[in-house]
Formats: C-alpha cells, sequence, structure tokens
C-alpha cells in the first residue's frame, strides 16, 4: 500500500475523533429538545460556562471579583488555593446542576404549554444572559484549561504503526487529548443510553418524551423531570466544555461549537441519540476526507469550514426528518 | 346474570353471587358542581363506588361522563361538592399526584408512549411503586437493581394474564388498536390501583375486540378484586360488566342502580331514545 492510502486513513480516524466531539455537543440539544420540545440555543454557552466555572475552581478565582473590586474598592482576585482537578469537576458539576434546577424554577415552570417558538426566544434569552453571567462572575479573559489530560501526538501510535507505509510513512499522529475524549465520550453515551433504557428514572426521561399526558397519569412529575434533563444536558456540556477548553482554551469561541452541532442534528435527527452519534461521525470524517481528497488538492482548502452545513442542506432536501429523526405523517 | 344482584342499599360488605367480595365505599362524590365559565358540565350528582365493584356511567354524547371521570381522577376541581377518597376529603391534587393515590387511569384515545415497547410502558405504571434515588439507579446498584428486577418480575405476571407475550418487545405505536387499549390497560394495571378508571375501554373496537375486552375488565376485578369504574356510552357493553350503574344525561343524574333497575328507568329510556318534548 502506498503512503498516501494510509494518510487517508490518519485523515479518517482524526475525522473520527474530531466526530466525537460534535456528537457530545449535539447530544446535549438532542436530549433536552426530546424531553421538551425545546431547541435550547444555550446548550453552546452551557459548555462554555462549565468550563469557566472549572478553570475558576480550579485555580481558586473569587467569584465576581470584578463586581466586588469595583464596588467595595478592594483588589482581591484570587482566594490563595488551587483545587484538585477532581474535586474542581465535582464543584462545577454541581454548579450546571443548580443551574438546571433555576432554569426550571425561573423560566420552564412559567411557559409550561407555551409555542415552542416562545421557548426557543426563552433559551435565546438564557444564552445572552448566560454570555454575560459568566463573564462577570469569572472575567472575560481567555483561560487555560489543564485537567490533567496528556496533549499532543501520541508516540506510541506513531511507532508502532510507522512500519506500515514503508520510508515515506512515519505512522499515526493521533492527539492523545482527542483519544482521551473519544473514551470519555464513548463511555458516557453507553452510560446514558443504559440509564435511559434500565432504570425507572430514564424510563420517565423517555415517557416524558413520548406523551406528556401519559406521563402525567402513570405518576411521573413533568417539572422533576425537566430539572433531571437540564441537569443530564449541564452534565453533558460540562464533558463537551472539558474537551474542547483543553483542546483551544476557555474563551467565548467555544460556545461557536453549538453551530457546528446544528449539521449534526440536521443529518441525524433532533430526537434521536443515536442520530446525533453517527451524525457527528458522519460530519466528522466527512468534512476531513472531503479536504484531504478533494478540497485541499483542487478547491485550495479551508472547506472544513462550509462542508458540513452543504452536506447538512442536501439531507435536507432528501430526507428532511434526518438520518433517525420520527418521520413526520399527518393525517388529511 | 349473576352481576344484577348487586345491593345498594347498604354500607356493609357483602359478597355477590358469583363469590365476588364488595366492600363499602371507596370514593364518594357529594353534591358535585362543575361549571366552566357559563356553561354546567355536571350539577349536583351524588354517587358513591364501592371497593371491588364494576361501577359504570353512562349517558349519551355530551351528557358530561368524561368531566366527571375528570372529577373523580383529580384532574377537574368541582366548585361544589365534595369528594371522599377513602374515607377523607379529597384536596385537590397536581395532575401527576392522582396516580401517586392509587389511581390508575385509561383514555378514550389511547395515551401511549408510542416509541416504547410494551414492556417499558408497562414497566411505567410501576413507576409510582419505585422508591430508589437518582445515584443509585444511575450506579445500577444495590436497592435499584433488585427492584428493578422484582418489578420486572410484576410486569411479567400483568403481561401473561393480558396474553400479550407475543408483543413484549414491539414498540406500540406499530400495535393494532385493539391490542394498544389491551397494553394501555397493563400500564394501569402495573400500577396496582386502589381505583381502575377506564375512559371508553370499548370505543373505536369491533365485536371480536369489544368481547375481548369485556373479559379482560370481568378478569381484572375478578382475579386481583380491582375497583373499576368506568365510562361508556353504548348501554348494551356495560349492562353485562357493570355491577352498579350511574346514568347522566345533560350533567344531572337521572339513574342509579343495578343494570335492571336502570334499563327500566323512564327518565332513562327517555335520553336513550329520545322523547318528543310537547
Amino acid at each position: 500500500m502506498p503512503a498516501e492510502f494510509y494518510y487517508g486513513v490518519e485523515v479518517f480516524l482524526n475525522g473520527l475523533m474530531a466526530g466525537v466531539m460534535y456528537s457530545l455537543v449535539a447530544l446535549g440539544f438532542v436530549l433536552i429538545f426530546k424531553a421538551s420540545g425545546i431547541f435550547n440555543y444555550a446548550q453552546g454557552i452551557m459548555a462554555l460556562f462549565a468550563a469557566m466555572t472549572l478553570v475558576g475552581f480550579q485555580e481558586g478565582q473569587i467569584p465576581f471579583a470584578h463586581l466586588i473590586n469595583a464596588v467595595f474598592g478592594t483588589e482581591v482576585h484570587h482566594f490563595g488555593w488551587t483545587m484538585p482537578a477532581f474535586f474542581a469537576i465535582l464543584f462545577a458539576l454541581g454548579v450546571m446542576l443548580l443551574f438546571a434546577f433555576l432554569v426550571e424554577k425561573l423560566i420552564l415552570k412559567h411557559l409550561v404549554n407555551q409555542e415552542p417558538i416562545i421557548l426557543f426566544m426563552a433559551t435565546i434569552g438564557l444564552a445572552y444572559f448566560m454570555e454575560g453571567f459568566g463573564d462577570l462572575m469569572w472575567g472575560s479573559n481567555v483561560k487555560k484549561l489543564d485537567i490533567g489530560i496528556p496533549q499532543g501526538g501520541n508516540f506510541w501510535i506513531e511507532e508502532n504503526t510507522a512500519f506500515l507505509g514503508g520510508e515515506d510513512f512515519y505512522g499515526f499522529y493521533l492527539d492523545t487529548l482527542d483519544i482521551y475524549a473519544t473514551v470519555i465520550a464513548a463511555v458516557l453515551v453507553t452510560s446514558l443510553v443504559l440509564f435511559s433504557q434500565y432504570t425507572k428514572t430514564g424510563r420517565a426521561l423517555r415517557a416524558v418524551a413520548d406523551d406528556h399526558q401519559a406521563a402525567l397519569s402513570v405518576g411521573i412529575s413533568l417539572r422533576s423531570i425537566w430539572v433531571i434533563v437540564w441537569g443530564i444536558a449541564g452534565f453533558v456540556a460540562l464533558v463537551a466544555g472539558i474537551m474542547w477548553g483543553s483542546k483551544s482554551g476557555v474563551q467565548f469561541s467555544l460556545s461557536l461549537i453549538a453551530l457546528k452541532a446544528l449539521p449534526v442534528l440536521m443529518l441525524g435527527g433532533f430526537t434521536s441519540i443515536p442520530g446525533a452519534i453517527i451524525g457527528g461521525l458522519i460530519i466528522g470524517v466527512g468534512e476531513k476526507m472531503f479536504e484531504f481528497l478533494i478540497g485541499a488538492p483542487l478547491l485550495g482548502g479551508a472547506t472544513e469550514n462550509w462542508f458540513a452545513y452543504m452536506l447538512a442542506l442536501v439531507f435536507l432536501v432528501f430526507r428532511p426528518q434526518g438520518l433517525f429523526g420520527e418521520k413526520i405523517i399527518e393525517r388529511v | 346474570m349473576s352481576r344484577k344482584t348487586a345491593k345498594t342499599d347498604t354500607k356493609d360488605s357483602y359478597v355477590t353471587a358469583d363469590g365476588r367480595t364488595i366492600g363499602p365505599a371507596v370514593m364518594e362524590m357529594q353534591n358535585i358542581t362543575l361549571r366552566f365559565g357559563g356553561v354546567i358540565a355536571i350539577q349536583d350528582i351524588s354517587f358513591d363506588i364501592r371497593e371491588g365493584e364494576v361501577r359504570a356511567i353512562i349517558g349519551p354524547n355530551g351528557a358530561g361522563k368524561s368531566s366527571m371521570l375528570n372529577v373523580i381522577n383529580g384532574f377537574y376541581h368541582p366548585q361544589e361538592g365534595q369528594v371522599l377518597y377513602k374515607g377523607e376529603v379529597r384536596k385537590p391534587l397536581k395532575p401527576y399526584e392522582i396516580a401517586h393515590q392509587g389511581i390508575a387511569r385509561t383514555f378514550q384515545n389511547i395515551a401511549l408512549f408510542k416509541g416504547m415497547s410494551t414492556l417499558d410502558n408497562i414497566m411505567t405504571g410501576r413507576l409510582t411503586h419505585m422508591k430508589t434515588g437518582m445515584l443509585s439507579q444511575a450506579l445500577w446498584w444495590g436497592r435499584a437493581q433488585k427492584e428493578e428486577v422484582e418489578n420486572r418480575a410484576f410486569v411479567e405476571r400483568i403481561i401473561d394474564f393480558l396474553e400479550i407475550q407475543s408483543i413484549r418487545k414491539v414498540p406500540v405505536g406499530r400495535l393494532p388498536y385493539g391490542l394498544q387499549k389491551r397494553v394501555e390497560l397493563g400500564r394501569a394495571l402495573a400500577a396496582e390501583p386502589s381505583l381502575l378508571l377506564l375512559d371508553e375501554p370499548m370505543a373505536g373496537m369491533n365485536v371480536e375486540e369489544k368481547e375481548d375486552m369485556s373479559r379482560f375488565i370481568l378478569d381484572v376485578n375478578e382475579e386481583f378484586g380491582t375497583t373499576i369504574a368506568l365510562i361508556e356510552h353504548d348501554m348494551s357493553v356495560v349492562m353485562d360488566l357493570a355491577d352498579r350503574v350511574v346514568v347522566m344525561d345533560y350533567g344531572k343524574k337521572i339513574g342509579d342502580g343495578t343494570p335492571d333497575e336502570v334499563r327500566s328507568n323512564q327518565a332513562v329510556i327517555d335520553a336513550y331514545l329520545g322523547v318528543s318534548h310537547d
């Protein structure tokens, strides 16, 4: 086999791992959309906010330091301690759960039985509020997120695959962080699926996603389910925030990963968890392979920015409900 | 048929001719009046539902039967009168709390979880009996696992009872109408309700499906001793099932008693056959 073939394989593998990261973001959307019919515009900001909170705890930042200093004329920034990553993650998770509780209490509760567009508008408001609130709480500077996951090319894989392609091939270059992210995402998704299939609460989640009236009749409280769903979405946002944050730093652009989730959702369907995963993988692999095979040699490169949207558009024409979405059949 | 020997004049328990024990009232409706704005849906209606009996509420379309069911259910709160459940005046409830009170129901237009399998649908009926916390469930550890297995066993018994073993894993959205109704009954039964409400259980069924459903309703009542209140506008269906029948028309009660008594009641005959107003 020529070395080019192995480069192609390497691009494919990298595409798969990038796809996992997209899936992770898309998953947060799907969870909330299924359970409450809300397209949660704030999902990307939730990932950013979770990552900021994690860094804040880890570095012992004083929340609202800027505000405190401005009001009281003090000059405080840090508590003077640092927290181990594990505990910082637990605390950040706690904040995201509290966030889920407050969203239900302050917003969703008052919008029961409203049109989806109104709920969507509410999440836009929520997104901008959180963006400002996050900055106010933790500052708007670019932060480095390091919870101890090694980064950079994995030498072990590189060395042990170098023999495949002959003299011109130096082995697969795979980022260790991506490999970790893939494993973590796989574990997360598997446990979410098992949880929803084999536990009481999981079954209640699926029940609410399916039919609100029937769910009420078997004694499920919609409001507590919404708290749980937003809590899980917050948890997924935290994981996505950690992975993307470790990769490219914690800054505003992190929240834009939500935009990458959109084509994934169009492809996989808004209501399907497997759809979010497969959609993410197709987009990840598709955009890398397209760039490698067609984009770079023929179109002058930089096709990764638009390829996903184009693919989603083509899909919309032929299969509007997505790969795994529920087909909408109107009775006439 | 023996079922028509029900006694209406005593608060004590008695045994029917077919050997079922009927206890004192589990639910008493006292002078219920329900209005929607200016429309009076239910006007000053009183009746009771006794433990272990099959109680039917019948009446022509628009008589207020479904409103009545929703009052029993706690979904609507009547403006006047009170509801006694297990001897106590019931306070207004939130919709999901009703199930926790031991009242299970089926719907006129089937409300199943269409994307979920028969088994999962019936398992949701067990939710009120499952108490373990989120963390234990998430780790699938200790009590959560034991509880899941026990409840699963219970659900399997219901599946056997309703003869739906062959569709255990099928998403209910794909099942024919009659079977969906049966799954919905199964989900309600899974809650081991003290009171089972059936909203037009035979609506839209063909003759064969109606016979099956009647048999299951009788079996449920006889084998589990479940108290059943059912709504039906088709009078003939009810007469073979019910111990006692309440007849409603235009929001008022026009008859109450055993099927035979009700059948010979002139007001009931008028309501069903129509009477010339002159």
